[in-house]
Parts: C-alpha cells; structure tokens; sequence
C-alpha cells in the first residue's frame, strides 16, 4: 500500500457518498461514472499494463448486457445473472485472447474492433434469442420506487468498481502485473526467458473483459430495454481509452481520475451541444493527443504532483 | 446461371471495393497508420457527387475530377498540420487522433446533410443489360471501369513517377529513404493526400450506386479492413486480390447462408486472416 493506492481507494470511497446529495440526477451519473470508471480501469489492465491497443471493450459490454438480459427473460435473479455474465466474458475472452493476442500493434487493433461487429451481427441475427434489431425488453423489479431502484443500481455499479479496483490493484502488484509489464516492454525478451507470454495476455484479456461485462449486466438490467446498436456501439471502445490518455497510461488512480472528468466534460458537451456533440468530443481528442500525450499525471504542478502519485509514469 | 450471376456480381462488386480500400492501403502501408477517416472521405466523396449533379447538373464523371484534386489538398494539409506530429507515436495515439478526427467529420456532415439517405438518381437512368439470364446494371459496370482505371493510375504513379518510387522506398525502409534524401515528412503528407483522393474517388463512384448517407462510413471503412487484411498491405494488386475475394466470399455466403449472415461471414474470415496468414494473399512473410 503506497500513497497512490490511498489516493486511489479514497477517492473510490468518496464516490460512494454520492446519494446523501439524494437528487435523482446525481444517482445517475454517479452510476454512470462508476460505469466509465470500471471501463478504464478494466481497459487498462490489457492497454496500459500489456501494451495491447484493445478495441474490445464494446463487445464485451454488448454481451454482458445480452447475456444478462436473456438470463433475466428467463426469470434468474439479477445479481445471478450478472455473475453469470462475469464468468461467460471472463472465459470467451480468455480464449479468444489466447489466441487474437499473437497478433501486435495495428493487427490487433483491427481484430479487436472487429469483434465488436462479429458480436453486434450475430446479436443481430439471433432473432429467437436476442429479439434482433428489435431490441430486448428486460423486466422491471416488482414494488420498488423509482428512487430506490436508482440507489440500488448506483450501489450495485459501485460495488463493481470496488470489485474491479481490488482486482486491478492485484494485478499491478503481483507476478501478474510484473509479467504484463515485461511484455509491454520488450515481448520477445520477456517470452525468451521463460515468461508463458500466451497465458499471461490471455489472463488479462480475460480480466479486462469480465468487469465490463458485468457493467454491461447491470446497465442493461438499469435501463430495462437494449438494441445492438446501442450497447455494440464502438464508442464504449473508444471511451475508455480516451479516458485513459487523459488521466495517464498505466496508473489506475490516473485512469480513474480520467474517466471522472471524461464523464464531466462529456455531460457539459451533451448539455451545451446537443447537435454537435460528437464532433466537439473530437476536437476535445485531438487537443488531448496533440498538447496532453502522457496525461493529467504528466502535469507539471511541481513536486506536490509527484508526491502525491508517488512515480512518475514513465512511457505511453 | 445462378452460379454465373452470382460470380459477375462478386467481379463487379470486388472492383468497387479494391477501390475503396486502395488509399486505405495506401496509408496503411506508407505511413504505418490506421486512417479511421476514411470511410467519411468515401461518404463526403459521394456527397460531392451528389450535390454537383443536383444543384449544378454537372455529370459525375466532371464531379471525378473536382473530387480527386480537392480531396488531395485536404489530406494533405491535414496530413502536414495534424498527422505528422504524432506519426512517431505508438499506434494508439494515431488511430486515436484519425477517430478524433472522423468523429468530427462525420458530426459535421450530419449536421449540415442531416442522417436521411439520399440517392444520386441519374435521368435518364442508365438501365441494365442482360446477355441470357445474366443481368448487369450498365452503371455498375462503368463504375467497375472507373474503379479499375483509378486502380490502374496508381499503379503507373508508383512504378514510373519519381515520387511514386519516393513512396515505394518510404514504405520499404524509411531510414534508408532519409539517407538517400527523400523528404519523408512531404512523401507522408503525399501518400495522405493521395490516399484521401483516392477516398473521394470512390466516393463519387459509390454514389451511384449506393444510397448516401453519413452512418454509411463505418461499413465502408470495415470493407477497407477487410479487403487490406486479406489481400496484403500497400499493394495495389493486393487490394484487387483482396477485393474480389471478399466479393466471392459474401456473394456466396448471402446465396447459401442469406444477406443477414454477410457481414459477420466477412469478419470472421477477417480474423481467420490475421491469425493464420497477418501478411494477406498476395504479401510477403515480414513484409507486413
């Protein structure tokens, strides 16, 4: 525990006050920052700490919500079948990690992001199943206000990213977290003395799928109704890894932040230009790319920046 | 006859989509970036097009030429303002930046197009000729041989002209190309702009056959993944290689399989592509 996992977990804990301001507005975005939150930090266990360029991140928010939603048709509790999507994303992505992890750079990239089409048509075409391009009513729960489903789905949301924070801190800390790094660094050197490289991506592509997945149940179960093109939207994909080249690559605590304000800038944006909002959240990227390439952790506010997130993050 | 329909189609149809994935590949292979934008300079090319004939009635093989010399300056002033700077980084930023910069696009052509889908309607309208069962759209075909002429263009730009060669050694080795005092920064703005004149090429090709629309761009840039994985990068014969095969692939899959079963056939024989042979048909092992 150094001070930027205090940081990191203090700031998780904040959140969680959220619904003493007790509005129904700030219960919804609370979720959805907790949403984004669980996004980054999941996207950054494959793209920041094993150097991969993941596109991956809608197809599995699409299947957690389709997985989560047939379950509930069939009339399985909610929490039984969000874990039920936890453990489908967590197994398909490992195996198709295991193997669309061989793949480097822009091969991996394209891959990635055709998953989420393959899944989005297949969703589509699943008529029987998923309702297709019609969409899949998911029932409401019976007797409860409007105000305590909003509270419960935001301390349900919170609770995933207090789940997936423990698991990222795991990861950055363990063999794991170590071996990831190494294969950013250098692959080759890293699988010549005697890394299992293979198991090593195909652990994390899997960890970083499961989390999203799960959010993709409870969004689904929050929102009551999804189509493909909403939830297989490849925006989710790009989301998250804008959130973490604001808040800095490879630090959890960075990457959070980045969400947070992402979200933020993204409600005032929605809020002032509605007709344009797409295209300022482009301009809004390229700034970032261009004038901010390493992040918020990168600003230099002096020596209080360093102290308090400990290191500096080295590389992108 | 259904058999030999169904190969005239993928012939015809894997011209046009070579010619969609021909600059892609271009960029792809000379400037090592994955240009999200360009399914929205395909989509802004058929616009243009479409405008020119409506509001001026100007015919669009005429709209071919404002397209390719107007679509080569935008590409390369964006290349030389925006792209260059972050063309060392790793792959994430650039094809972060190119997203930013098609969200934009896109955004843009929403707002003053709006999202309906339009349809370049010639008149009198071309028909079609059939030569016993077989039925080909006459403007299909003419937009197959302005495909394949534009593809045949390149072609002799990169073997003859001294620029296209200046290209070539770029993509080749580009250490090598500086030490022999090829300007890499220009040669990249170059291979941008004619990537992006290509685009809106294919555009205006597309608008007569196609409906218009701005959400069109993601299926357009997902034929250009799918046509350059398969055929190999940067090569011109690899995109025409990679073109009729998708063609074939999803003209059969929609006679065996239905049209729904298409897109995710084509996709995954995208990812079978990568995994077993990343360097497409027609490139070279390490080459990629």
């Amino acid at each position: 525990m150094n001070r930027s996992h205090l940081a990191f977990f203090g700031l998780i804990l904040c959140t969680a006050a959220l619904p003493l301001f007790g509005e129904a507005y700030a219960l919804r975005l609370g979720t959805i920052a907790c949403m984004y939150a669980v996004f980054a930090l999941s996207w950054n266990i494959v793209g920041g700490f094993a150097g991969y360029p993941s596109f991956a991140t809608a197809a599995f928010f699409g299947l957690g919500a389709y997985a989560t939603g047939i379950l509930m048709d069939k009339g399985v509790p909610l929490l039984v079948s969000v874990g039920g999507a936890l453990l489908l994303c967590l197994l398909l992505a490992a195996l198709l990690g295991a193997v669309l992890l061989r793949l480097r750079g822009h091969y991996f990239a394209i891959a990635s992001l055709s998953l989420v089409e393959v899944f989005r048509e297949l969703v589509n075409n699943a008529t029987d199943l998923t309702g297709g391009g019609m969409g899949l009513n998911i029932p409401l729960m019976s007797g409860s206000s409007v105000m305590s489903d909003a509270t419960f789905f935001f301390y349900a949301m919170w609770g995933l990213l207090l789940m997936t924070a423990i698991a990222v801190t795991v990861v950055a800390t363990s063999k794991l977290g170590f071996g990831l790094n190494c294969i950013r660094q250098n692959e080759t050197a890293a699988s010549m003395v005697g890394l299992n490289a293979t198991l090593y991506k195909a652990v994390a592509f899997g960890l970083s799928a499961c989390f999203v997945g799960a959010a993709g149940g409870l969004y689904a179960a929050w929102v009551h109704y999804i189509d493909p093109s909403d939830v297989f939207d490849i925006l989710y994909s790009v989301k998250p890894i804008v959130m973490a080249l604001m808040g800095g690559l490879g630090s959890p605590l960075g990457v959070m932040c980045g969400a947070f304000l992402y979200l933020g800038l993204e409600e005032v944006v929605w809020r002032n230009y509605i007709q344009i909002h797409s295209g300022v959240l482009g301009v809004l990227i390229i700034l970032l790319l261009l004038f901010l390439p390493h992040g918020l952790v990168s600003l230099r506010g002096g020596k209080v920046w360093r102290g308090l997130f400990g290191r500096k993050v080295s590389h992108v | 006859m259904l058999a030999v329909q169904v190969l005239i189609n993928a012939l015809v149809l894997g011209c046009l989509y070579a010619c969609i994935a021909i600059g892609f590949s271009l960029v792809w292979g000379v400037l090592n970036v994955i240009n999200l934008i360009h399914g929205s300079f395909i989509v802004l090319g058929a616009y243009l097009a479409w405008g020119a004939y409506n509001w001026s009635g100007l015919s669009p093989w005429y709209a071919l030429l404002i397209a390719a010399p107007a679509f080569f300056v935008f590409g390369y002033v964006l290349q030389r303002l925006l792209l260059n700077r972050v063309i060392t980084a790793p792959v994430l930023v650039t094809l972060t930046l190119t997203f930013g910069l098609d969200l934009i696009l896109n955004n843009a052509m929403i707002y003053y197009f709006k999202a309906d889908y339009r349809k370049l309607l010639l008149d009198p309208p071309m028909g079609s000729i059939s030569i016993f069962d077989v039925v080909v759209p006459i403007d299909r075909l003419i937009a197959t041989g302005a495909a394949l002429l534009l593809t045949f263009l390149l072609y002799l730009l990169l073997r003859r002209s001294r620029v296209g060669r200046a290209i070539v050694a770029v993509r080749l080795d580009r250490d090598a190309a500086v030490l022999m005092g090829v300007d890499v920064k220009s040669i990249y703005a170059v291979a941008f702009g004619l990537g992006a004149a290509l685009a809106g090429c294919a555009g205006v090709l597309m608008a007569l056959i196609f409906p218009i629309s701005p959400l069109t761009s993601s299926a357009y840039l997902g034929k250009a993944f799918v046509v350059c994985v398969l055929g190999g990068l940067g090569s011109v014969s690899g995109a025409l290689a990679g073109g009729l095969l998708l063609a074939l692939v999803e003209g059969i899959g929609s006679v065996y399989l239905g049209p729904a079963h298409a897109v995710t056939l084509s996709f995954v024989l995208l990812i079978v592509f990568l995994i077993v042979r990343p360097q497409g048909l027609l490139g070279r092992k390490g080459f990629e």
